[in-house]
């Protein structure tokens, strides 16, 4: 089967003042239909960048400098502003991670729902507001029809996301980045969140890729997992065995930090250092800096991509429990 | 809503109460009128004679109480010079300042908003650093000079455009407007882009620095996500949100247009109160002087009234926190 979104060494790069900022710096990832990624990482690592990418959002001193995103088959790379328009929305669509921010302050919630569907469909304004309203009631928003009156600042944080889900829903494209949708949230309103999520989904086949740095999330939502570090993805694979035995020392540290990993009252585990400037990458490994395990080859070369059974990949020269993978 | 507007309203009432007693006492402390309006040759009897004609000769704080009474009644006393109604004399100026005013605003909403959108959202362009550079101009240019030049340039030099007065007038609804011939607009165009330049440039800065503020908001990058045209992002989810500080603004820059044309309406010979002022002011005729700032104050408060009703019919957020409250 054909994957939904098809991303092959992507290399998005900010050339400011300071230098050049490689944000992403050879990703490829690919997502099949109906599929959840997730994509994880720390703030900086280049997640929200790799979506912004595939939906063409990339703003000057940006620019993707190389690679390949393929959506449905269509090659995106080099697409002019209209033609980009035309796919954001319909072909793809993304919820961002602040829903206080997302919808216009100024405008209603209908004006904003309405503008989103005749920005695809040529349909009457009457029919654009019903299918608005559809959509609100499918994303649990009540009394939908009096809802679609109100101005944002009106609804509460959950109930905006929700808005903008409906909204990403409306031309029910194949896939939708999601750039932490839930963290703004509380944690009740996160798993309500993340259920209608995953059920909408599986309803219309709706692939998705979802930005998080919670790996709680993704172990409960997603299929597969890519975790990125400074720019790269480090390891990929499907979420259960990444998960129970990472591979790459960097996964391992952010599943060690959780605070439920630890005994009570015992200092939590930290991964020392901190993320390495996207202007100054090392010659080597990008995590050597902060790994237990680098030695003297981590240092001198980058590691490039091992292959693991299973559609399962890491970069690194010394992979972890190894013996799990064999076993 | 109506609770708002009567609040507002008492407010304004307070103003004004306090601008008569400021404007009456700080005019009547400055110099003796009485030794501009006499002729050399009188003598001593007829000054004093004049003097209480005037009601000059009684205690300030009787005058004043007289001059409460009387504007209570909607008069503010007879010009000195004129001998007409203070008030009448104003008000009859008042059309011509408004109009010039008025034109002023559109002009500065019209050149200045497309210019300073433009510059806000590609402030790397080289046709926005010229855009700010000669705004820069516009702030720092004194109006006079720019008056000159522009009567040198479009008067005398080409003849395009008339260099003093006014057009033909005509009565609308009891309102002398110059507006409704071409006359009448090749006479307005000169001052008004005059009395403009300052305000022109003042929006190019707001409407600049809103639009670079709203392009970085996430709701632009959001409507960009659900494939809006560029045209409905910047016309629409941009321009909303960077209207609510610029009409705050003008609305109180409309009030200075008003009272602060002085300097333009005497270079172009522009018949409306800002000269009747200056002529008040060489005069000591302080009826006028007192009447002119109350109109003036009396149109400032109307002006934040109505900015304020603008307001929260743009930022929906102002209306509910008034219904709540």
């Amino acid at each position: 089967m054909a994957p939904v979104l098809e991303v092959t060494n992507l290399k998005t790069h900010f050339f400011t003042r300071a230098g050049t900022v490689k944000s992403v710096d050879g990703v490829s990832f690919r997502v099949d239909r109906g599929e959840v990624l997730g994509l994880v990482g720390e703030s900086g690592s280049g997640k929200s960048v790799t979506g912004f990418s595939v939906m063409g959002l990339i703003d000057p001193p940006g620019k993707i400098v190389e690679g390949s995103i393929k959506l449905n088959g269509k090659e995106l790379v080099g697409l002019d502003e209209e033609g980009f328009r035309k796919v954001r929305g319909r072909e793809v669509a993304m919820i961002f991670q602040d829903p206080m921010m997302t919808l216009n302050p100024v405008l209603r919630v209908d004006t904003q729902m309405i503008e989103a569907v005749t920005a695809h469909d040529k349909v009457s304004h009457k029919a654009a507001r019903e299918r608005s309203r559809d959509a609100l009631a499918k994303v649990g928003i009540p009394s939908p029809e009096e809802r679609l009156n109100a101005y944002p600042h009106q609804f509460s944080g959950g109930m905006r996301q929700r808005v903008a889900i409906a909204i990403a829903l409306l031309h029910r494209p194949p896939l939708i980045i999601c750039d932490e949708p839930t963290t703004a949230l509380d944690v009740t309103i996160q798993s309500q969140i993340l259920a209608e999520m995953q059920s909408l989904c599986a309803d219309t086949g709706t692939a998705l890729v979802w930005i998080t740095h919670d790996l709680g999330v993704v172990a409960g939502l997603a299929d597969r997992i890519a975790v990125m570090y400074a720019g790269r993805i480090v390891e990929t694979g499907a979420v259960d065995p990444v998960l129970d035995t990472p591979l790459h020392p960097y996964t391992n540290g952010l599943l060690g930090s959780l605070p439920a990993e630890g005994e009570p009252g015992a200092p939590l585990r930290q991964i020392r250092g901190s993320t390495p400037s996207l202007a100054r990458l090392p010659q080597g490994c990008a995590f050597a800096a902060r790994c237990d395990y680098a030695q003297a080859d981590c240092l001198a070369s980058a590691p490039d991509v091992t292959p693991f059974p299973g559609e399962r990949g890491v970069r690194c020269h010394h992979p972890l429990n190894l013996a799990g993978v064999a076993a | 809503m109506l609770a708002f507007v009567l609040r507002r309203l008492a407010q304004a009432l307070f103003v004004i109460a306090a601008m008569l007693v400021i404007v009456f006492f700080g005019v009547n402390v400055v110099g003796d009128p009485i030794y501009m309006l006499i002729s050399p040759e009188m003598d001593q009897q007829q000054i004093a004679e004049t003097a209480r004609a005037l009601g000059l000769d009684r205690p300030i704080w009787e005058q004043f109480l007289v001059f409460l009474k009387n504007a209570a009644q909607g008069d503010l006393g007879r010009s000195f010079v004129h001998g007409e109604s203070a008030i009448k004399l104003i008000l009859h100026r008042m059309p011509a300042t408004l109009e010039l005013a008025f034109v002023a605003l559109v002009l500065a909403i019209v050149i200045g908003l497309p210019l300073g959108l433009y510059a806000g959202l590609k402030p790397e362009s080289r046709l926005s650093r010229f855009i700010m550079a000669v705004s820069i101009l516009g702030f720092s240019l004194p109006t006079f000079w720019v008056g000159l030049m522009l009567i040198l340039t479009f008067a005398v030099s080409l003849g395009w455009l008339p260099a003093t007065g006014r057009g033909p007038t005509v009565s609308i609804l009891g309102f002398e407007t110059s507006l409704l011939s071409l006359q009448g607009w090749k006479h307005v165009a000169l001052p008004a882009f005059n009395l403009a330049l300052l305000k022109i440039s003042l929006v190019i800065r707001l409407a600049r620095a809103g639009a670079r503020e709203a392009a970085l908001m996430d709701y632009v990058k959001f409507a960009r996500a659900k494939g809006l045209s560029q045209s409905r992002i910047i016309g629409v989810h941009i321009l909303k949100n960077i209207m609510i500080p610029i009409v705050t603004v003008l609305g109180l820059e409309f009030g200075s247009l008003v009272a602060f044309s002085v300097v333009t309406e005497t270079i172009f010979a522009w018949p409306g109160i800002g000269r009747l002022l200056l002529e008040a002011i060489t005069r000591l005729d302080r009826p006028v002087i007192v009447a002119y700032v109350m109109v003036v104050v009396v149109l400032f408060v109307t002006i934040n009234l109505l900015v304020d009703l603008v307001y929260s019919a743009l930022d929906p957020r102002v209306r509910l926190t008034e219904a709540t409250s």
